[in-house]
């Protein structure tokens, strides 16, 4: 996994150049861009005209210093005014069709795509791939390349939008229904995923990357990123190293930040131990138990000044993965 | 608009200035209770102006936050509460009632000859509403705040703990300011016009301002309605939008953008207005299309109940229900176009005066055109899914409704400035503060096209350190563009302490506000005055040739 500011838990690069069109990784991005590159030489074709006119007339017509011409009686002329509405009308319905022609296959998944569920909740992303027992992914999406793939997906509390700039899709992810949205990936990489449904406080932190992969491998990758447990391949030397595999894998950055600041949830920085007074009145201390509460009952306990705001995580982190959390807790000195 | 234009070089009110509406009555109850038409609008003028100062300062906070890709002075929190004040104030409190309200209680009635709006009791009830809500947003601004978005989306709205019942009672009660105002100038234009002014003699921001009000009048009661809902939802935890109670949050998408995407109409149209005025009076032609330019705000205002559904086109509505209003969207477009085409033809053959508010509408037709072509991708259905809620979608509406209206309004004072006040400003000053905005303005937004189509989403306060340099250009552009508008603001105020007052009609307009004195005597004319032709209808006009004014 990338190192990144902590703002943006998780997530690669994107161009820097304002002129470059991002990468298209999709077959949907690279005939999107057609239409994008066509949809702007009309409107620099109608921008030169208009403005073009408008500043020939501005320095041939300015009123010079003797005093006023005699300007033009022009008042209207039938045939000007039917070609000015006439050519921009052509080029709104060349827009329109071309337009709704890849819509259509935008929102058409073939029938042989790979199901892949999406959930999302303030602030994280939850894929699970129903083919692939107890593969489950957090603010990440592992794809392969040449496959069709269709999410559908919800939420479980305010409308989330998810986005993927380099296969120029998105859709809002709304709850109490389901969504759909389907591409299929042509380039290898790392790219990211935004939330693009103003959610609440950590909207900018709902972020995380999609991962495509080569079909041969896509099945071992998923299956080895899904697999949380401790793994000295993996770099864990204590408990404490698989804690902080657990903190980037469930998106725990999004409001626990390690550096001390007050993000939605307090900071990991030197919590442990610390006495806090909660919300009614009494005082906890931070230890074993009071941690493991708040990973599963989260809103039981919450510390003063912070709003009851996390989800369970019940079900989602086995006892193990729990454990681990606490020990790269203590760590945060 | 007689027979013989007022001539700029003589003015018979500068040897025996009589008290004008100003002056004709002292102290502050006599401002608290008129029903002046004049008088309202310089108060509804002062209101927004207020309100768009708070609201700007807002949005200065937030692209000073944006600096850097990281947590700078603000929380996510707080951040979150100020872009939606920002949006919730400019919207409610500023930009619709800015033309329509302030200008055009101002001017409606002077432009159609008569002595005041047709119900000038119902004029002021409307301001005391509008000033009603703002009290409202203020508590909701002390009380928690809010942090929604403008939009109040459910069910969001429905959970979040800040101030949105106060918020959204005070966006339905500005509803109500807004329904009446509509209502008492559809009348206005209906019955209270000169004699002679058949409906092809009215001037163009007449015409615009009646389409403004029709659509005022019919679309304001559906967000009234919606607005109710998520009061009910909230108080009473009825289930209307939220689905954990059943209800349908994308339901609440169609009823609010049934009245808010008329509502862009609202807040555009007046400008348009303002356009024709500006441009056929300091290039002294008559303006090019009459009828096609009122028509298409007719047009305009009827379309525009038509395409609210390119909101959601990534909602999850049904795709056929998306391919209709990516048709109907286009189909906006071609009254728009018609507007600007014939705004740049009434240039052809003019003598153009180049003075501050000309300025403002020659840097409108840039900085709205620009607007309205970038409206073309967002309404090609496949490339709206990528630019959906981006910044490029950001940069489009701000190119609309401040490069469209709030340039306009700002190039309107100007043009109006000496009617309303009595003063002229310094033309130099002017110019500078003009030029200041037009760059601060495009450095500001054009950069977030890029960043749109790059992928930044809207409404984040931290984001990616590679869009960090485009940030940062649209930043400085938004400190050039306060800077503009902190100029504009200082050299109006010292234009009121200038000595020398200003002419009845300082640039030779023939529309009827010309024909009485700067600032206007409290019944606006002594005699009624009778209409003989067109608005447009200047004395450089070359007549030889064939004039043919519509009659």
């Amino acid at each position: 996994m990338i190192f990144l500011p902590e703002s943006n838990p998780g997530t690669p690069p994107m161009s820097d150049s304002p002129w470059s069109l991002l990468p298209a990784a999709s077959a949907n991005a690279q005939s999107l861009d057609n239409l994008y590159i066509f949809c702007w030489s009309l409107i620099a074709v109608g921008l030169v005209a208009a403005i073009g006119a408008q500043i020939y007339f501005m320095l041939k017509y300015k009123k010079p210093a003797h005093g006023h011409n005699k300007t033009s009686p022009l008042t209207h002329s039938g045939k000007l005014e039917f070609w000015w509405s006439a050519i921009p009308t052509v080029g709104f319905v060349i827009l329109f069709a071309w337009g709704e022609i890849d819509y259509m296959k935008q929102v058409t998944p073939p029938a042989d795509a790979i199901d892949v569920r999406i959930t999302g909740q303030k602030w994280f992303w939850t894929a699970e791939y129903p083919d692939v027992p107890g593969a489950q992914l957090n603010n990440q999406l592992i794809v392969p390349v040449g496959r069709p793939m269709r999410l559908t997906m919800t939420s479980t509390d305010v409308i989330h939008s998810f986005f993927i700039p380099v296969f120029r899709l998105k859709k809002d992810v709304v709850p109490g229904r389901y969504t759909v949205m389907w591409f299929e990936a042509i380039k290898e990489g790392e790219y990211p995923l935004f939330c693009t449904e103003y959610c609440g406080d950590q909207h900018s932190g709902m972020i995380g990357k999609v991962l495509v992969v080569s079909a041969d491998k896509y099945l071992e990758i998923l299956k080895e990123a899904a697999r949380l447990e401790f793994d000295p391949a993996k770099g864990d030397k204590t408990m404490a190293d698989f804690g902080k595999r657990v903190y980037d894998a469930r998106g725990c950055a999004t409001c626990h930040s390690l550096d001390g600041s007050a993000k939605t949830g307090p900071s990991f920085k030197g919590v442990y131990g610390k006495t806090e007074s909660i919300i009614g009145g009494s005082t906890i201390t931070v230890e074993d138990n009071y941690i493991r509460e708040s990973v599963l009952e989260p809103n039981a306990k919450v510390v003063q000044g912070f709003s009851p705001q996390m989800p369970s995580f019940a079900g989602q982190l086995d006892d193990k993965q729990i454990t681990a959390l606490i020990e790269f807790i203590k760590a945060q000195k | 608009m007689s027979t013989q234009p007022a001539s700029t070089s003589i003015n018979p009110f500068d040897e025996n200035r009589e008290t004008d509406y100003l002056r004709a009555k002292k102290g502050l109850m006599s401002w608290l209770v008129t029903v002046d038409h004049k008088r309202l609008g310089v108060m509804y003028g002062l209101a927004v102006l207020f309100f768009f100062l708070i609201a700007g300062l807002l949005a200065i906070l937030l692209r000073t936050e944006l600096f850097t890709p990281d947590q700078d002075f603000m929380s996510a929190q707080t951040y979150n509460q100020v872009f939606t004040l920002h949006g919730a104030i400019m919207v409610f409190l500023f930009i619709i009632p800015s033309v329509p309200a302030a200008m055009g209680n101002f001017l409606l009635p002077l432009m159609l000859g008569a002595k005041d709006v047709a119900f000038p009791r119902l004029n002021l009830l409307s301001f005391y509403i509008y000033s009603v809500a703002s009290v409202f947003f203020i508590a909701a601004l002390l009380n928690g705040g809010l942090d929604t978005g403008w939009t109040f989306y459910t069910p969001y709205s429905t959970q979040s703990g800040t101030a949105v019942v106060t918020a959204t009672a005070g966006a339905f009660i500005a509803g109500f300011s807004s329904i009446l105002t509509g209502l008492n100038f559809i009348v206005t234009v209906h019955k209270m016009r000169a004699p002679g002014m058949t409906w092809n003699r009215m001037p163009l921001f007449v015409w615009a301002i009646y389409a403004t009000a029709v659509i005022q009048v019919l679309a304001t009661p559906v967000l009234a309605i919606t607005l109710l809902l998520i009061i009910i939802e909230r108080v009473l935890g009825i289930g209307i939008f939220d689905p954990a109670m059943g209800g349908d949050p994308v339901l609440f998408q169609h009823f609010f953008w049934f009245y808010s995407h008329p509502a862009v109409y609202i807040m555009i149209l007046p400008g348009f207005g303002i356009i024709s005025e500006l441009i056929t009076v300091h290039s002294r032609k008559h303006i090019f299309g009459y009828k096609a330019i009122a028509l298409s705000s007719v047009a305009i205002a009827v379309i525009s109940f038509l395409v609210w559904g390119h909101h959601l086109f990534v909602s999850g509505q049904s795709e056929l229900v998306g391919i209709l209003f990516s048709f109907l969207t286009f189909a906006v477009g071609v009254p728009t176009a018609i507007k600007v085409f014939s705004w740049i033809a009434t240039l052809y053959r003019g003598s153009i005066v180049y003075n501050t508010s000309m300025w403002y509408a020659m840097a409108f037709l840039w900085t709205f055109s620009v607007g309205g072509l970038t409206g073309l991708p967002l309404s090609t259905l496949a490339i709206d899914v990528h630019l959906h809620d981006t910044y490029f979608v950001v940069a489009h509406f701000h190119y609309v409704m401040v490069g469209g209206t709030v340039v306009a309004f700002i190039g309107g004072i100007h043009h109006w400035w000496g009617k309303i006040t009595g003063k002229m400003f310094n033309e130099t000053a002017g110019k500078i503060g003009c030029l200041l905005v037009f760059i601060g303005f495009n450095v500001t937004f054009m950069t977030q096209f890029f960043l749109g189509h790059q992928g930044m989403p809207r409404r984040y306060y931290a984001y990616l350190p590679e869009y960090q340099t485009m940030h940062q250009v649209s930043t400085v552009g938004s400190w050039i563009l306060a800077a503009g508008l902190f100029w504009i603001m200082i050299y109006l105020i010292a234009s009121l302490f200038n000595k020398s007052r200003a002419p009845a009609n300082p640039w030779g307009g023939v529309s009827l506000e010309w024909h009485t004195q700067s600032p206007p005597i409290e019944h606006n004319f002594h005699e009624t005055p009778h209409v003989h032709g067109s608005p447009y209808d200047f004395p450089e006009i070359d007549k030889s040739a064939g004039f043919h004014a519509p009659h």
